[in-house]
Parts: structure tokens; sequence; C-alpha cells
């Protein structure tokens, strides 16, 4: 433990003696902020390819469809997960459970889509993912890095749609010791001698079209990412100061390693984060296949819902672990299971949502195809939202004029803190 | 026997010497140096169109009071075409090339050349199938995007009718592999199921230019499209299927919807949403549809070719969005450019590379990207909406990509680049495009740059690969072998910028190179490709 006194405890003991007259100068920064003052970040946890439900949050051991899963006891009572998840088991009680999500979209790329935005896919429009949402409407000016940010690699990204470009992710394909493309291939002489070229060069373009070239926003991206090099904040991309044990526990895996960081751009104030993990596309060997991927994510999504919470991250930060679509009840002949976008599972939580809650539930033997209590998707996103602060029932103008809800569900009450 | 020694050396040598001639044959570019001219009875022919669409754009010009921009550089203009038919910047070799030919009206004779270069059809049809299968990567095995552009590439390349390659597009049977037009039924099977409707959306959308998709669910809340016509055309895909033997139909098949209001099926007839007397009675629903969507007549169709034509060219379709154009004007618009190319493209066999040429012919194509209002910022939408001036637009990621690709080396990257030249870089292509963004099916919207990209073309490794100066790329050749700094600065801008470098520029690089030696001097040459790359003049079409 530190013996440093951080300006955070200062105030809080400062306000706590009724002496918060003598830190007048003090004002706390955003990051440092925590409990109902603090903004809120939404990390998303992309299970890609269809995680099987059977396999992860909704068991049915000893069942025909249940295959070769076992189940445990979790810290939420009488609520079994799959047995692959001991660390998770035990940490389960500060997320829900949903076991009856509903999707009409069965192929990867169009339920990736309708998953991560709430839309089901349209050709005449993008439509925005729900974490490029957040940080359209929950903008933060303090913050030099990016605001959405995707971690490892993922088949279908997440768009701004048609609220633009500029709210696409910051993509880092191999996380853990820095961001992507943020040093300068040069020394700091030969950059600067690089950036006096460059105005030459375009100053020269800018003749006969100044206006029209600045409203390019070439410069401005090119200063902005020059102040994104330099500034303090990018030591959230990087994990070299953590702790051995620290980083051990997340796991030595490119998920692990992501969910480490995305801790880190949360405490900095970053307001949208994924981290992806592949391989659930399982129609042979569904099993194995699982099985390998929940020693990845055991360990790290367990260590991420800790560390949030010992440092008083949790309230303010909502963790959703969700994939496209699930898998069969059926076991296939090559021990499978295919696309299934009917009574499939999520996690969710944090943030000021109800934690400890189980909703929905799917038939043990696999015969009824539709989940008790279905919940679709954007049901789904506008508890998230609201709980996030948005209204997300919002009307935005696209480019070609239609109007659209940002979200067109309706929160779910059992969910709402 | 002294006799028979002369043929000892004879027929070694004249087999060397055939394999030599076979060789070098085989070698040299079958790109002629200097473009021919084509037949003057057709030129005169097409400068009579030209002429009239040129008419039409003076007249825009002077009903808005609009002053157009002086016309631009011709190195600029085949930059444009460069960049839009091939994908990428023009070539050191090239450019040397065509400032060496003195012979009269060097553009045209160039675009025809460009027009009939392999690299255009290959990259045109990719271009083209974005906007006729979409972007999605498709089911897997049974959706194949590299036969489609494949097919689509060779066809074009023939100069085939487009009418033909669409009509095939929506009527040929036959499997995916053999049979290429077919992906475009196949690129709607998802979760198997053939998705008629996406396919109902796709054909009014790719090929009418009209998006009718909203009436899918319910009568569309702006034009006349009613929810009825929708389904009437999706039951004109209503019976086909996918079978072992591919795409195929099902004579028996009654094509039925679920109601959305009373939730009851009932059946839907084949129909057509306007213009029934184009609609021929007898064929299978496909066959009839593609011949509707065809027809002479139906003057969206020519009109949705050329909106798409003009934005591949310009970045920005003549009407956006490029897939929702007004209706035909009923009375005739002097204001109406679509007409007047969509005619001559109707009456020219759908020639889709004779419709390339007018465009690219037309004053607008060849006007400056400067203008007294870009400076002034006064009226600058009015310069933009009349195409007073040469719009200023975001490079495509793949145009990015292939620009610096070219731009690193002398030499033309063409079909008869060394193999591994070609395989490095299609896999650049798709590493860069990736991580710059792919734009979809939608990229002919307007976009602004991103901080992302920014970080990539200052930092990444593609832009430090292809501006090392290595014995193979331009940088290294410039930096070893131009015979004097000048040469060395105005060579690196000839291969990245297609123009030389003004009095300040040079005199700015030259201060910088002045008594550099060895691998200062490289360092320099790379540092100015390095500024070159992230100019806004590289990463802007202007």
């Amino acid at each position: 433990m530190t013996n440093t006194l951080h300006r955070r405890d200062l105030l809080r003991m400062a306000a706590g003696l009724g002496l918060s007259f003598t830190v007048p100068g003090l004002e706390l920064r955003a990051a440092e902020q925590r409990g109902p003052a603090r903004k809120k970040s939404l990390i998303l946890l992309w299970l890609a390819g269809g995680p099987s439900q059977l396999e992860t949050w909704d068991p049915h051991p000893g069942t025909k469809i249940g295959g070769l899963t076992k189940a445990i006891d979790t810290s939420i009572p009488g609520v079994q997960i799959a047995a692959d998840f001991p660390k998770l088991a035990e940490q389960i009680h500060r997320l829900s459970i949903i076991r009856s999500l509903v999707s009409k979209e069965g192929d990867h790329e169009r339920g990736a889509y309708a998953v991560k935005t709430g839309y089901r896919p349209d050709p005449t429009t993008v439509h925005p993912s729900i974490g490029a949402i957040a940080v359209h409407e929950l903008p933060d000016s303090k913050i030099e890095i990016p605001q959405f940010v995707s971690l490892g690699e993922q088949p279908f990204l997440s768009r701004g749609g048609y609220l633009g470009d500029r709210f696409d992710p910051y993509r880092i394909f191999e996380p853990g010791e820095s961001g992507q493309n943020l040093s300068p291939n040069v020394d700091e002489k030969r950059q600067q001698a690089r950036l006096n070229s460059l105005d030459v060069v375009s100053k020269k373009f800018g003749q006969g079209r100044t206006k029209r070239v600045d409203a390019t926003l070439h410069q401005h991206t090119i200063d902005a990412a020059l102040r994104m090099m330099t500034s303090e904040q990018l030591k959230a991309f990087s994990f070299k100061d953590e702790p051995a044990a620290v980083k051990a526990a997340y796991g030595d895996t490119r998920f692990g390693k992501g969910c480490l960081i995305a801790r880190r751009l949360v405490e900095q104030g970053v307001r949208s984060i994924e981290v992806a993990q592949d391989g659930f596309d399982t129609h042979a060997d569904n099993f194995t296949g699982h099985t390998l991927r929940a020693g990845i994510m055991d360990p790290a999504i367990s260590t991420l819902l800790t560390e949030l919470a010992e440092r008083d991250l949790l309230d303010s930060t909502i963790v959703l672990v969700i994939g496209e679509f699930g898998r069969t009840p059926n076991i296939n002949p090559l021990d499978g299971r295919d696309h299934w976008p009917t009574g499939f599972s999520c996690l969710v939580g944090g943030g000021g949502l109800k934690s400890g809650v189980v909703i929905g539930e799917t038939d043990p033997q696999g015969i009824k195809k539709d989940p008790k209590n279905p919940i679709q998707v954007p049901d789904l996103y506008a508890t998230i939202l609201q709980t996030l602060g948005v209204e997300y029932a919002k009307e935005m103008i696209t480019p070609i004029g239609r109007p659209l809800k940002l979200c067109e569900g309706t929160p779910i009450p059992q969910l709402l803190g | 026997m002294p006799s028979r020694r002369p043929f000892q050396f004879v027929l070694p040598l004249s087999v060397a010497a055939a394999v030599l001639a076979l060789v070098s044959a085989a070698a040299r570019s079958p790109v002629h140096p200097v473009p021919p001219a084509p037949p003057e009875s057709k030129l005169a022919e097409v400068h009579d169109v030209a002429a009239r669409v040129n008419e039409v754009l003076a007249r825009i010009w002077s009903d808005r009071n609009v002053v157009p921009a002086r016309p631009a550089d011709e190195l600029q203009v085949l930059r444009r075409l460069s960049l839009a038919l091939h994908g990428g910047v023009p070539s050191l070799e090239e450019i040397r090339r065509f400032e060496g030919d003195t012979a009269p009206d060097r553009l045209e004779r160039w675009t025809i050349q460009m027009l009939n270069d392999r690299r255009f059809a290959d990259y045109f049809s990719v271009r083209l199938a974005r906007g006729f299968v979409g972007a999605e990567g498709g089911q897997f095995i049974i959706f194949r995007r590299d036969r489609f552009t494949n097919w689509l590439a060779d066809e074009i390349h023939k100069n085939t009718p487009l009418d033909q390659l669409v009509r095939q597009m929506i009527a040929d049977n036959g499997l995916w592999t053999g049979v290429p037009a077919t992906n475009f039924i196949t690129q709607a099977f998802a979760d198997d199921i053939l998705d008629y409707n996406k396919l109902a959306g796709r054909t009014v959308r790719a090929f009418l230019g009209q998006r009718i998709d909203c009436a899918q669910c319910h009568n569309h809340p702006f034009a006349d499209w009613k929810q009825a016509q929708f389904e009437g055309l999706a039951a004109c895909y209503g019976q086909a299927r996918i079978t072992a033997t591919g795409v195929g139909d099902d004579p028996t098949k009654e094509y039925r919807v679920t109601d959305r209001m009373t939730q009851e099926e009932r059946q839907v007839a084949p129909a057509v949403p306007f213009g029934e007397e184009w609609w021929p009675a007898d064929g299978t629903p496909r066959a009839r549809l593609a011949a509707w969507v065809t027809h002479p007549d139906n003057r969206r169709f020519e009109r949705a070719i050329v909106n798409r034509t003009w934005g591949l060219l310009f970045g920005r379709a003549w009407s956006e969005p490029v897939d929702d154009l007004p209706d035909p004007p009923t009375v005739e618009d002097p204001h109406d450019i679509l007409s007047v190319l969509g005619h001559d493209f109707r009456n020219h066999n759908c020639d889709l590379k004779r419709l390339i040429f007018l465009i690219a012919s037309s004053q607008a194509f060849q006007l400056s990207s400067e203008h007294p209002a870009y400076d002034s910022g006064e009226r600058i939408d009015d310069v933009e909406a009349t195409w007073a001036a040469f719009p200023l637009v975001r490079l495509r990621p793949e145009q990015m990509i292939g620009a610096l690709c070219q731009s690193s080396s002398i030499k033309t990257i063409d079909q008869n680049s060394h193999l591994f030249t070609r395989f490095l870089r299609f896999i650049r292509e798709q590493d860069f495009v990736k991580e710059y963004g792919d734009l979809g099916e939608r990229e002919l919207e307007e976009r602004s740059g991103t901080i992302p990209q920014a970080l990539l073309r200052l930092n990444g490794r593609f832009a430090r690969e292809t501006a090392e100066a290595s014995p193979f790329s331009a940088s290294g050749r410039i930096s070893g072998m131009a015979p004097t700094d000048d040469a060395a600065i105005e060579t690196a801008y000839l291969c990245c910028l297609s123009r030389r470098p003004t009095t300040d520029e040079l005199a700015h690089f030259r201060a910088l190179l002045t008594d550099q030696q060895g691998d200062n001097r490289s360092q320099v040459i790379e540092d100015l490709y390095w500024v070159l790359f992230n100019s806004p003049e590289f990463c802007w079409n202007h």
C-alpha cells in the first residue's frame, strides 16, 4: 500500500471534516472523481462468432442439449453458470444475467450489426453502435485521447455510422505496451523538420482554396493527432507500470491485456471501450472451443470486475458481455452447435444497474424455441443508455434527412437501479 | 564431314534467336508508348455529345451566376483519371511518357488508353460491384465476390453492353462459380434463406437509383412507394431458389408474405411499380424483371448508371445520394445533364467506356479545384452545387494505398509488374484498407478525415515502408541516382503529387539537401517522401 495521500483522499477528508474551504484551489479532475458525480463509461466485451449460451451463462447440464458442459454454483444464490468459469462465478453477483435475448439476425455480419446497434441492417443508412452513441451524447473536452477505443481484433467493426466517421473507434490490435501508431518513426529533431516541411507543402495547396481546404479538417486531424501523441493521458494505453501480479491476474492473452487496458482507460475517463475475443463460431468441436476461450475470459473478466469495484469505478462503469447470437441447443454430428439468435445470453451490470438479477429462461429440453420473458436487444440498449445518462429515444436527423431514434427500445424495469 | 558443320551452329543459334525474340516480345509492355488516335469520324461524333454536356454546364453556371474555375493543368487531370480509373496516381514512367507525347489531343488519347488498360476493368469492376452486390462478406462458399468481380472485369474489358450484364445478374441460372453473374442472387442468401426483399431493394437501388427499401415495412413517407409495390417486386424473385446445382427457379412456387397488420399469410403476384408497358408477358418472373429494369424506355436505368459513374469519377455523385435519384423530368429540363449523358449511353449500346470518356472530357472534370469562392468563403455552396470547380474529395482507402504503392515505385505497377510487387501491393492494400477504415457500400458519401487516419499516415508502417530509401524504392533510387538536388526533389514531387515543386518549395528542400551525402541524403529524401504522403494534396482528390 502506498503512503502517499492522494488528492482524492485529501478532498474526501477535507469534506468529511468540513474543511473543504481549506483546499479552494484544488479542483477535482474528472478522471479522479468517484461516485454519482463521475461521468459514466461503458465497457463492451465482445465475443465474436456467437458464444454458446449453454457453455457460458445458461448451462443445462444432464439434459440432451447440455452436452459435456458442467455447471457450478455462483455468488448469486441458486444460479449456476458453466463450470469453465470458476473465478467469474465468484464475481458474477456484480452483474446481472439475461438468458432470453432474441434477435432476428442469424448471420454473423448482420447479427453483429443488430447486436451492436440495436437496429437491423438497413441498406440506406448505417446506424451507430452503442459505444459511438455514448461518446456522441456524453462528450468530454478534457480527454485528449480517443473517447471510443476498440481493443483486439474482430471481423465486424463498430461504427460511428450516421453520426460520422469521427465516432468510429480508435483501434488497437495488440493491446499492451502502447497504442497504435502513436509514436513517431523518427527522433524529435527530425520529426520537427518534417512538420516544418509539411507546413510548406500544405500552404502551397491552400493557395486559391484556403477555406475549402480548411473544411477538409486535414490539418485539424493532424494537429489533434500530434496533440494526442504528446498527451500525458497516453499512459493509459500502456501497462508497463502495472505490477506483474496484476498483469498475471488478467492473463497473458490479448483479451486479458485488453481488459487491463480497458480498466486503465476507464480510470482516465475514456467513455467507451470494446475488448474483443474471437473464435466462438464453433460449428465443430463446440465444447473444446468454448473451454479454451473460457480459460482466457474467466481470469480477465473476473479480475476486471474486482479491480473496477476496488477502485470505486464499477458504479460508474457499465460492463456488457455479449456476442452476435447464441448457438443451437441441438448438437450437430461434428459435435458443434450452429447459429441461434433466439434465447441467447449476456452479462450486464455496473454503472448503477441492478446486479444479481437473472432474466429469462430457456427450455432445458431445447424443444421450445422461444425463451420465457424474451428481451429484445433495443430494450437492453435503452436500459444501458438511460443508465449512462443518455436520452435514448432522442430523434437524430440522419445525413439523408431521415429522423431516427438513437434507440427504439424501452428500458428493462428489472435492471434499472 | 565438313559440309554439315555450318548447320551445327545455325540450328542452336536460330533456336536461341527465336527464344530471345519470343521473350522480348512477351516482356514488352503491351501499353503503346504514345497512344494512337482513334478514327477521326468516331471522335467527331463524341465531340458533338461532349459539346452538349458542356452547353448544359455553361447554362447552369450562367443561370446561377457562377463563374467556373480556370482549366486545370493537364497533369492534374491525368492524376484524377488515374485515381478514378486505376485506383492510384500516375507513375513517374507514365508522367514522363505523357509529357513526351507532343501529338495533338494527348489527354483524349490517354483517356482512351487508360480505359483499354486492364487496370481499368479490374479496378472499376470492384467499385461497381460494391453498388451491385454490396460490401458485405456474404454467405461463405455460396457467395463468391471474386468470381463476380472477375467476370464483371472481363466483360467490361470486352465492352459488353452494361444492360446485358445487368440482365444476366438478375436472370441467370447456374452455379455461382461457373456462372458468376448469379452471385447477384446469392449475395442475398443468409442463414439458409434467400432474402427476396433484399434482392428487390438492391435491384431498384443499384440499377434504377431509387430507394424503395422503406416500403418493405410501410408506405414510403416521402416518395410515392407503396408497400404493395415493394411486395410485387420482391415476388419477381419469389420463385428463385438455391440448390446444389446453383441458382434456379421453382415454377410451381407461390410467393407468400405475412401481413404485418393481420399476421395472416397471403399470396403476392409478381408486379412492377411503374412502367407496366415495359414488362414482358412471357418468361420467368426474373427474366421479365430483367427486361423491365433495362427496357430502353426505362430512363431510370441509364440515369442511375450515369449518376454512379459520375460519382466514381468525381468522388461525388451528380445527384446525391447516389442511389436515390429524383424522378426523370417529364418536361425537358435544360439543367439535366443525366438526360444528355443517359441518352447517349442508351443509344450507344450502354457502353460504359464511352460514358466515362464523355464525363472525363466534360469541362467539369477538367476544371481546376482552385476558385475565388474557395478562398473568400463566399458562395462555396453555389460553386460546389454547380460543379464550377473540381470538388475536393478525400481519397478512398484503396486509392490512398494505391497511390502510396505507386508513388514509391518509379515504374508503373500493373499487370506486367513482377508477381512479388503485385502480391506486396495486394497484401498492403488489404491491411491498409482495414486500418484506414473501409467505407463499405457508402463510399461516395462526403467524409472528412479522422484522427486515427492521421496517426496511421504520420506514424504507421505503410508510410514508413513506402518512404524507406531502399535500392528498389523510388526514394532510394532518387537519393542514389538523381543527378542534382533539384532533380531529386522534382522527381519525388512528380512521383507523389504529379506536379513539379514551386520555386519556394524547391528552395526549402534544396536547403535541406545541400551538402548531404550518403545516409544523411537518403534521410532527407525519406523525409521529403513522408511530407508529401502526409500533405493534404496527396490525401485529397483535387
